[in-house]
């Protein structure tokens, strides 16, 4: 049986929460009642089936085909199955995931995967700001799980990053990292800024870095976490993973705070 | 007792009696195969039963592939309770393996229960253990003065392990009997799954169970001991003059009863001439262990 899928009209004139647009909340509908849903907006009140055309499926895996840079909290909260979005999306997507694996096959917003809790998360085109990072009042960042992004991030990615894995395959904005409490960013371009501001804990590859801040010591890096590592990530990022082929230097920090975090740099 | 023939070797209407053990499993890496290998030798030293050493344990193969990439061994342990297991376990990686040179240690067995491993050792690290999650793994790094010791957190544990399989190779001298042993547990040593934990996977004091002195548990098989002939009910046929055994555990009774076979393939190939004239199993009368590896049903 083939996927559930959903086709956009035309491109909406407002903000739209999609959060609704769940695999395990759509499989318990019936076509009707999914056309039925109200979608929460800024403005006018809408319903799911004034925004797309449906064509029922398996509700395993929900595709939406059409993004938008309007449509907020796609796979927010999702808890299993596939929810891919041919196109787009706005801000906190994947946010707070528990499971199940959202491919966007477009452009992110800010706060994508902020707070991500498990689950797989990619992103074919560029994420926002705070990719994987905080959302605002929330004291940690993403939690568990993996996220891919084969463009480039905005400003602090992985910002309070608490665990799971998060890749950038192109360059980061200003200060990847910040305030880091444990788990791993992979950058394989360039980053600017204070990269691993405030980290307490946790690993920070870069591809490409002038030098890291003062409150960063260089110190010893043993060979075979590298080695380990590279295998580990291979099959989320081959990208990510010929970085660790390079020789690398380490640094610990952020000394301005508790320091146990560390910094890979790829040498050139 | 009623015997079979092959190759001129009598095989005894006998069977290998066996038990239920816990088993793990870890892969231990380093630099050079030379020294995963003795990381693996000093973990696996005085491991020949669980008699004294609370756990039997072995090199079970070289590892084509290894997490980190580099040469590296698989080592089974075999005990005969988890909470024995977990302690042995904690002991033998954190004296012999987190002890040497270039070494790592990895989960070497899959499965839903587990037993701690770097999850117990990190506190060696004083606050300077590194936690490192990537998908479903968990790794521990450890510094230590040539680098980091990386340890996963934990390995996994069955239940189904089987310890106690057992070939006994009765000679017509000390030195066929030793080179036949030797040629067999080098066949039995390859079989994926077996350790035979004995030095060089032979033993040669083979036991019964009991003592007449009260303290001991085990006591030698008199029954089997060439310079006994005569004061005893012996087991020995008027040509054997060495009898040297081999004991098996697998991680399942098929593993087990696969390393028999090769062990009994390779005794009767070499023949009683150069070999061993007579191969027979050890047991309790079949009331202790739950597995029986009959050698009739080995023979190829």
């Amino acid at each position: 049986m083939s996927a559930l899928c959903l086709t956009l009209r035309e491109a909406p004139a407002q903000r739209l929460d999609l959060s609704m647009l769940l695999p395990e909340r759509l499989a318990a509908l019936s076509p009707a009642e999914i056309e039925r849903l109200p979608v929460q907006t800024t403005r006018r009140a809408m319903r799911l089936g004034d925004v797309f055309r449906l064509r029922p499926g398996d509700a395993k895996e929900v595709v939406i085909e059409g993004g938008s840079a309007r449509f907020d909290c796609v796979g927010a909260c999702m808890s299993g199955g596939v929810l891919r979005v041919i196109g787009a999306v706005g801000q906190r997507a994947g946010c707070e995931m528990l499971g199940g694996h959202l491919l966007i096959e477009g452009d992110a917003g800010p706060f994508a995967a902020a707070g991500l809790r498990d689950g797989v998360v990619e992103i074919a085109g560029d994420a926002g700001d705070y990719l994987g990072g905080t959302l605002p009042g929330e004291r940690t960042g993403m939690a568990g799980g993996s996220v891919r992004v084969r463009g480039s991030a905005g400003a602090r990615a992985g910002d309070r990053l608490r665990r799971g894995l998060i890749i950038v395959e192109g360059d980061a904005g200003a200060d990847p990292g910040s305030r880091m409490l444990a788990g791993t960013l992979m950058i394989c371009g360039s980053a600017s800024g204070l990269a691993g501001y405030l980290m307490r804990r946790g690993t920070l590859v870069i591809g490409q870095f002038a030098k890291p801040g003062e409150t960063f010591q260089p110190c010893g890096l043993d060979p075979v976490f590298p080695r380990l590592l590279r295998r580990l990530i291979a099959p989320y990022s081959a990208d990510a993973a010929a970085m660790l082929d390079a020789p690398l230097s380490r640094f610990m920090g952020d000394l301005a705070g508790l320091g146990k975090g560390e910094m890979l740099i790829a040498q050139s | 007792m009623p015997e079979l023939i092959r190759n001129g070797v009598r095989i005894d209407d006998s069977f290998a009696e066996a038990f239920d053990m816990r088993a793990t499993g870890l892969i231990i890496t380093a630099d050079t195969l030379h020294w995963a290998r003795q990381a693996a030798l000093s973990m696996t030293g005085f491991a020949t039963s669980i008699i004294a050493c609370g756990v039997e344990a072995g090199i079970d193969a070289e590892c084509d592939t290894t997490p980190d990439g580099r040469p590296g061994v698989r080592v089974l342990l075999f005990a005969g309770s988890t909470a024995e297991l977990q302690k042995q376990l904690q002991n033998r990686v954190g004296q012999c393996v987190l002890t040497s040179a270039g070494s790592a240690c990895y989960a070497g067995l899959e499965g839903a229960e587990r037993l701690k491993l770097g999850d117990a050792l990190r506190y060696f690290a004083d606050g300077w253990q590194i936690s490192k999650r990537v998908g479903e793994r968990h790794f521990w790094r450890l510094p230590v003065m040539d680098g980091e010791f990386i340890c996963e957190g934990t390995t996994g544990l069955t239940k189904s392990a089987v310890g106690g399989g057992n070939l006994l190779l009765l000679g017509a001298s000390r030195e066929a009997t030793l080179a036949t042993a030797e040629a067999a547990a080098h066949a039995m040593a390859r079989v994926p799954g077996a350790i035979l934990p004995f030095p060089g996977g032979i033993v040669r004091s083979g036991s019964k169970v009991g003592s007449k002195y009260k303290a001991m548990i085990a006591s030698t098989n008199h029954a089997y001991c060439p310079t006994l002939r005569g004061a005893v009910a012996s087991a020995l046929d008027p040509d054997i003059a060495s009898v040297l055994e081999i004991v098996i555990d697998g991680l399942s009774p098929e593993a087990v009863a696969e390393a028999m076979r090769v062990g009994l393939a390779t005794c009767i190939a070499r023949g009683p001439e150069q070999g061993v004239r007579r191969i027979g199993a050890g047991n309790y009368g079949g009331k202790l262990g739950r597995h029986h590896f009959h050698l009739k049903d080995l023979l190829a």
